[in-house]
């Protein structure tokens, strides 16, 4: 597997500009002869299938919600970040491109970061001039806040359905598009294989939900945008259709997956209340602006009601730790705090996995109805999901899985390793490092969907030439097959588990064993229990019904089977980086006061897995990076 | 708690569909809604049976995938709440609970509580958008929008389309889903050039798809889980008719 990321020559700033020129042009006549495939309509799936469509190019979307609008993007509560400096606090391309390099704790690519810092501020411009109805000051000019732990208030958003909005400017391009004939919209269509012809991506297989039909697509390009893999831990604040499908399966025909121990582990969520449970609900990280984190001292309060425990038996633990940043410190760290606090026993609520987030003092200071006026909507979900008033109680919170920085490595073209095969959005593994900051990754999705995959699509394009092949050939007849086969082996699985149930537990070895913080011992251990449960679920597998139409069983054994031999890649990966970095936390590498300690020498890469055929080990290699405008530095925010 | 559920079946569009009865014991009132159908599927799959076809996603009231009339009300009792967010807590312990899909002439039943809503994405391809193309935008910040516009137009765009409004409406119209595009978009600067085409185009759209007339009962926008307001409604008629004389003195 070769790894040329094909960074352009020159400066920093001078990168894009050079790579555009040099690129490739399709010439407007012909692009209607392309065909090319999206997977996905989320952000980034979207906003390319859209921009796509309207320079002419003949594209097929696919997406497997009832309506493109409803992909998991419209999930995003918090903002958006764009360089604008419209605050004039002294933000620049520069320094956002610095802060999202050091957020991700220096593993990320320096050149893909700038040009997303670089097209920051026209993704805001096209959002506003789509209709996106972004907060705005009274003197009618848009309003920023300061988001995830940032210094400068650089995060666009739109009350606290900023990804919704977002989704929908996106969504009303598409519909544009798909109205005039450009693009042609397949709803509630699982991609389940990619199809190679010559070495080269050429089409898709794809599984109809509604009648079961099993279909092939050809095209000039195939891209992926099909999401993150969250739900590889069963609990998430992802929606509970996201898979690691599509992903996974075009990484078997021979894209590399980056990195995928990077998971991203938010501090704000809702804790889980029992068994039941099916998802977990974020509670947007602006509450921590005015919510101050703690937990009682003395383990022996964690029953009392909060109110019986005064202000001295507190501890304020992030004020105490971080004072600088205090309960504004970046998510991997406030996560681990929580975890650390409820490990020793000083966890409050179900389990004692949770800690208080109290707005009291802020109602004191500013009043109920401000805090009302800020928060009310997230004040109202928690009500409704914990039957608790969050006025007059501190709210509960515990870190939950929410974003992940790994996926299908792509050079600064976002092509994968498999050619013709490119990926965008969070499904690759490109801009944040080991750690995303908030409110980038809306941004890195309409980047690489608006204003990356348009150039650099077409230099493919216009150096391969058209010619999509027969979507009937033999190659596409085969690979139908190998998934009519995957489908009808389900179909016939004569035992009794739900798939239900094994991702249930497939989550909670990951959990355990890969979640917040990790270390040899416990990955080696949760890579033998997964290869068990592999073994369990081809053995006892029950999935009724037929193949022949809506069947949700059947989808979600197909989508645990590929998280379930993901998993296992995932604790390998982490097993294999020996060393602490962002949202991966070995414990065996920390300071004596408990913070992450990175080994640069040894791991400035990134981790590229190759698929080498099924139960036989992946092999490892590596993209060095090279830091040529930031200097490493521990990332302190003490 | 111990709840008998009275759900839809239908095998399929053509299927006449029944209900059929469950009981489901030992729901914990912290469950949601689909939490506890999701219980009730994996009862059924142990007893060898086809579990229950239901629309969900997101599972946080954003996404509008969740559908399902509870009791006779499009996404339950709880007010401003999608099915999602409705927790076991608002029903009764021993209570007999009726499912059924979402209903509405427009919208086909696929499989049991799972509906076809994809005449609402016709509405929006019929004029939902503001035709500006990738690149060509001026600065974000190069048309002011007086605070008050831009809040109401966030107000109709909190619209998720999930169709509770056509399922709640006696004629099944999707007015109040309409109207709250329409409303978002023309109550923007943005959205003046096609506000005329606009309105025209998707009232057409709406029409064709089979939805009925709007005759200003007012169900849609009480079962709606964003409070989408009448408002948008008796604005969108305005802009018609403005439209239509406008084209008739064209
Ligand atoms: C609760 C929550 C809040 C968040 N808040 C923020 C925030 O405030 N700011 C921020 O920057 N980021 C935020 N994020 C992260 C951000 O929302 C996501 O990273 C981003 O939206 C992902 O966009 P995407 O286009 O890559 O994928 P998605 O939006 O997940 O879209 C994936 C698409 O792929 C399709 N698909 C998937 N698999 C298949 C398949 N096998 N076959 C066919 N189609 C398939 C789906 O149908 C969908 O259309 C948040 C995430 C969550 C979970
Ligand atoms: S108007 Fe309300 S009820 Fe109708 S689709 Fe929109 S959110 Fe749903
Ligand atoms: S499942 Fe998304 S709104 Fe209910």
């Amino acid at each position: 597997m070769i790894l040329d990321a094909k960074i352009p020559a020159g400066t920093l700033s001078e990168k894009w500009d050079n790579h555009r020129f040099s690129m490739k042009l399709v010439n407007p006549a012909n692009k209607r002869k392309y065909r090319i495939i999206v997977v996905g309509s989320g952000l980034a799936g979207g906003s390319a299938a859209a921009t796509l469509g309207e320079l002419g190019y003949n594209v097929n979307c696919f997406c497997y919600q009832d309506s493109p609008r409803r992909a998991h993007s419209i999930a995003a509560q918090g903002g958006i970040n764009g360089s604008k400096n419209y605050q004039n606090d002294g933000d620049s391309i520069h320094r956002l491109f610095y802060d999202t390099v050091k957020g991700g704790d220096f593993r990320s690519r320096e050149a893909n970061v700038y040009r997303l810092a670089q097209v920051s501020g026209n993704i805001i411009d096209q959002c506003v001039a789509q209709g996106v109805p972004f907060a705005r000051e009274y003197g009618g000019l848009l309003a920023n806040r300061s988001f995830g732990g940032a210094q400068v208030s650089r995060t666009f958003y739109a009350r606290g359905q900023t990804g919704q909005q977002l989704l929908l400017g996106a969504y009303s391009s598409l519909s544009r598009q798909i109205a005039s004939g450009q693009v042609k919209m397949h709803n509630r269509h699982e991609m389940l294989d990619v199809v190679v012809v010559n070495g080269h991506a050429k089409g898709i297989i794809t599984r109809n939900l509604i009648t079961g039909a099993i279909e092939s697509w050809s095209a000039d390009a195939v891209i992926l945008a099909t999401g993150g893999y969250g739900n590889a831990y069963f609990l998430s604040t992802n929606a509970t259709g996201c898979n690691v499908t599509a992903a996974f399966r075009a990484h078997k025909r021979g894209a590399g997956f980056a990195n995928p121990c990077y998971t991203q582990i938010h501090p704000t969520c809702i804790p889980v209340s029992g068994d039941h449970q099916s998802k977990l609900t974020l509670m947007s990280e602006s509450l921590r602006n005015d919510g101050r984190v703690w937990v009682p001292k003395d383990p022996a309060d964690c029953n009392k009601s909060p109110d019986q425990i005064p202000e001295e038996a507190r501890d304020y633990y992030l004020e105490r730790k971080y004072p600088s940043f205090g309960n504004l410190a970046p998510r991997d760290i406030s996560s681990r705090s929580a975890k650390e606090a409820c490990d020793n026993g000083l966890g409050v609520g179900p389990g004692g996995r949770g800690v208080y987030l109290d707005f009291s003092d802020a109602i004191d200071r500013f009043g109920e109805s401000m805090i009302r006026e800020r928060y009310g909507n997230l004040f109202q979900m928690y009500e409704r999901i914990t039957g608790e008033n969050a006025y007059s109680r501190p709210m509960r919170i515990y870190p939950a899985i929410h974003y992940t920085m790994g996926g299908l490595w792509v050079d600064y073209n976002l092509m994968s390793t498999l050619p013709g095969c490119f990926v965008l959005g969070e499904a690759n593994f490109s801009d944040h490092g080991a750690n995303r900051l908030g409110a980038s990754a809306l941004m890195q999705g309409l980047s690489d969907g608006y204003f990356v995959i348009p150039y650099t699509v077409a230099n493919y394009l216009a150096e391969e030439g058209a010619g999509a092949p027969d979507p009937d050939g033999p190659i596409f007849k085969e690979a139908i097959d190998q998934v009519r086969e995957r489908v009808a082996g389900y179909l016939s699985s004569g035992g009794k588990r739900s798939s239900r149930s094994y991702h249930k537990e497939l989550g909670h070895i990951m959990w355990e064993f890969a979640g917040m913080a990790r270390n040899a011992s416990g990955l080696q251990k949760a890579i033998g229990l997964i290869q068990d449960l592999k073994e369990d679920f081809s053995q006892n597998l029950t999935v009724p019904g037929k193949g022949e139409h809506l069947n949700a069983e059947l989808e979600r054994a197909s989508r645990t089977e590929d998280f379930l031999d993901f998993g296992e890649l995932l604790c390998r990966d982490a097993l294999e980086r020996d060393e602490s970095c962002g949202g991966h936390f070995r414990e065996e590498h920390q300071t004596a006061e408990g913070e992450a300690v990175r080994d640069d020498e040894n791991f400035s890469h990134a981790a590229v897995w190759e698929h080498n055929g099924q139960g036989k080990e992946p092999t490892r290699h590596k993209e060095d990076l090279h830091f040529e405008n930031v200097k490493l530095a521990v990332r302190s925010y003490k | 708690m111990k709840l008998q559920l009275k759900i839809w079946r239908q095998d399929g569009s053509e299927d006449p569909g029944q209900f059929e009865m469950h009981d489901l014991n030992g729901v914990s009132e912290d469950c949601s809604f689909l939490e506890m159908l999701d219980l009730l599927n994996e009862q059924l799959l142990e007893n060898g049976k086809e579990p229950v076809s239901f629309d969900h996603d997101c599972r946080e009231g954003i996404c509008g995938t969740c559908s399902l009339t509870i009791n006779g009300l499009p996404h339950g009792p709880e007010d401003s709440t999608t099915t999602c967010q409705l927790h076991m807590r608002k029903f009764r312990d021993g209570e007999t609970i009726t499912i059924e899909p979402f209903r509405a002439k427009a919208f086909p039943v696929v499989r049991d509580l799972v509906v076809d809503r994809s005449p609402f994405d016709k509405i929006i391809q019929a004029g939902g958008y503001v035709s500006v193309r990738t690149g060509s935008a001026p600065d974000g910040n190069a048309i002011p929008i007086a605070k008050q516009d831009a809040d109401l137009a966030m107000d109709a765009a909190a619209c998720i389309g999930c169709g509770a409004c056509v399922a709640a409406c006696k004629n099944a119209s999707a007015m109040l889903f309409t109207s709250a595009k329409a409303g978002h978009l023309n109550l923007l600067p943005q959205g003046q050039a096609e506000k005329d085409q606009r309105v025209l185009n998707m009232v057409a759209a709406m029409d064709e798809a089979g939805f009925g007339n709007c005759r200003n009962y007012g169900e849609c926008s009480a079962a709606c889980p964003k409070d989408i307001s009448l408002d948008f409604i008796a604005k969108l008629n305005r802009d018609y008719s403005v439209a239509s004389v406008k084209k008739i003195l064209s």
